[in-house]
């Protein structure tokens, strides 16, 4: 265990540097900041103080270890728009986007879980074929028109949610359910599919067969197994939250990191926009980790390979 | 692919009973008659299409559509804030939409399907850089980093394309991967192999053949997953730019409107859900009737 934790955190870290060096490229490679900072009217006379100034004249390897040391220690440098820190700026509207992704991922599991436990039970049956048809309809589903086809219905017509803003736990409702029914599809199916495998094993034939009540069996000796493969993909997922928060928190007007990162894109706010870039990178890779490290611990047969 | 039936009479052959599936399967009737329909509007646009898409009438600004009251015939769905024909805006969307659905999906299934049967085919060494970017593809956001470059680039359907083209690209890699695993091990692989077939060779008649199938649902599952992603982008003005008729952007622009005319966001939205819902209904299809046995 020990050294698949090492082997598994060495390759984290590889990831993780990567990733920092190709979102560092990218945003350096395709733009040329000084302009971006120096606005349309400037001479080119004052590009090229900003350019001296920022060191954006260094090349492009020394500036990437440059910035990679400092993010090191926690140092994403200084936001052009805002102009504070972006680590200060990315920590104080993580908060609220951590909310949203840990209610949304609740609400995806709370929802899909069961829908999925039950569709099993009867393969075929109404149940399954209701939970299938709400699967493929909500992957069909654009998240973005699907909150504000929620905004016009249980805002404005029914008076029900507040349209905008973070004040009370109310406003959290709406971004929750667009952020959360996108993952319910993909954690039923693969809940589904691993009760069907399980259900149909030996140890539970033997568990029915020394008279164990049903939802013993369904819940301790069938729902335990078929739920290891659902925990890595709903840390995946809710990886994958973090990142489409944007579109959610823009339209909810939520001001967390992904509404932070719309703004940031908006006004060519380079710094900020790497440092999100980053922060939701590792956070992902962090999750990845961890999943990875449950799913070996829960089964053997992982470490070994 | 043949091993799954197991009547060897000619009543049942692959492709008899695979046109049986094909009968049997509604939902891939009926996904496949409508991406087949926005297909045919897509391509005809310029003669279906009531009116120029662009042309404004300030005039006759946001006519609502003919089931209202205040709608007329001559706008069958309205016109928008600018008086321009919804219909014809929505028609003319369908182009942009399948464009980026379609160009995003041979660009990443390229690039994928590369990397995929490489890793698979031949291991080590190879697999095990191609498993590496996979997992750093995965590990970046991919709504962030797409609106960031397209932000920085400036969009235009050809830049949406590009991106999204070289962000998709890990499920076909992932997918194509693991079918050639399976593939390479089988007897007929070591066959050709041992008669003395160059490994491009192999590939190409051995191993491609038998994974078409799994990069067929791919593709669409990519092909729906990059309209709306696009649609989302534009939506937020960082993808398509006006006056392009994106759907993604009609439901944006009508956004600021929508508590009065609800129908200016509700119509391109719904067309947006059909066509991705169509696409993965044909997707399943494919599946179901060429692999059966994954169906769960």
């Amino acid at each position: 265990m020990i050294y698949y934790t090492i082997k598994r955190l060495g390759l984290a870290l590889l990831v993780a540097l990567t990733v920092s060096f190709i979102s560092f490229g990218l945003l350096y490679l395709s733009s040329d900041p000084a302009i971006a900072m120096a606005g349309e009217t400037a001479s080119d006379a004052d590009i090229e103080a900003i350019r001296k100034l920022y060191g954006f004249d260094r090349p492009i390897l020394v500036q990437y270890f440059d910035w990679l040391q400092r993010a090191m220690g926690g140092d994403l440098g200084k936001s052009y728009y805002f102009r504070t820190d972006v680590s200060s700026l990315i920590g104080e509207r993580l908060p609220t986007t951590m909310t949203l992704g840990v209610c949304a991922i609740t609400f995806a599991i709370v929802l899909s879980v069961p829908l999925g436990v039950a569709a099993a039970i009867r393969p075929n049956s109404l149940v399954d074929r209701v939970a299938l048809f709400l699967s493929v309809m909500g992957q069909a589903l654009p998240s973005f028109w699907f909150a504000l086809m929620l905004i016009v219905f249980l805002s404005v017509n029914l008076r029900l949610l507040p349209t905008s803003g973070s004040d009370t736990w109310l406003h959290f409702v709406m971004p929750t359910v667009v952020l959360g029914y996108y993952a319910a599809p993909a954690i039923m199916r693969l809940t589904r599919t691993g009760m069907l495998e399980v259900l149909s094993t030996d140890y539970i034939r033997t568990a029915r067969a020394k008279g164990l009540r049903p939802w013993v069996v369904l819940f301790k000796h069938a729902l335990r197994n078929a739920i290891i493969p659902v925990v890595s993909l709903a840390a995946v997922q809710f990886g994958f939250m973090l990142g489409g928060s944007i579109v959610v928190e823009t339209i909810f007007a939520l001001h967390g990191a992904g509404f932070l990162a719309w703004e940031s894109i908006t006004r060519n706010d380079l710094p900020t926009v790497q440092g999100l870039i980053l922060v939701f990178s590792l956070f992902y890779i962090v999750l990845t980790f961890f999943a990875d490290l449950l799913n070996a611990w829960l089964d053997p047969r992982i470490r070994i390979n | 692919m043949a091993s799954s039936d197991s009547q060897p009479n000619d009543a049942t052959s692959v492709y008899g009973l695979m046109k049986k599936r094909v009968r049997g399967h509604q939902g891939m009737i009926i996904g496949s008659l409508i991406v087949l329909s926005v297909l045919l509007i897509a391509l005809l646009a310029p003669l279906i299409a009531p009116h120029d898409p662009y042309q404004q009438d300030l005039l006759k600004r946001l006519i609502p559509p003919v089931w209202d009251s205040r709608g007329s015939w001559e706008h069958i769905l309205g016109t928008d804030h600018l008086g321009r024909d919804y219909l014809s805006r929505l028609i003319y969307g369908a182009r942009i939409s399948l464009l980026i659905g379609i160009g995003a999906a041979l660009i990443s299934g390229i690039i994928g399907t590369i990397m995929g049967v490489m890793a698979g085919y031949f291991g080590g060494r190879v697999d095990m850089i191609v498993t590496f970017m996979i997992t750093v593809r995965l590990s970046m956001p991919v709504v962030l980093v797409a609106l960031a470059v397209v932000a920085i680039v400036g969009g235009s359907l050809q830049v949406v394309i590009t991106v999204l083209g070289l962000l998709l690209w890990d499920r076909f890699a992932v997918v194509m991967r693991s079918s050639t695993l399976q593939i390479r091990s089988m007897d007929y692989v070591a066959a050709a192999r041992a008669v003395g077939c160059s490994t491009s060779r192999v590939l190409v008649t051995e191993v491609m053949p038998n994974v078409v199938n799994n990069l067929i649902v791919i593709a669409t599952i990519e092909i729906a997953h990059a309209i709306i992603l696009e649609a989302a982008l534009s939506f937020l003005g960082l993808g398509v730019q006006p006056p392009l008729p994106s759907w993604g952007l009609m439901v944006s622009e009508g956004k600021d409107m929508m508590l009065f005319e609800a129908w200016l966001i509700t119509i391109p939205g719904v067309a947006l859900f059909l066509l991705v819902l169509a696409i993965n209904l044909m997707g399943d299809g494919v599946r179901d009737i060429t692999a059966p046995e994954n169906r769960n």
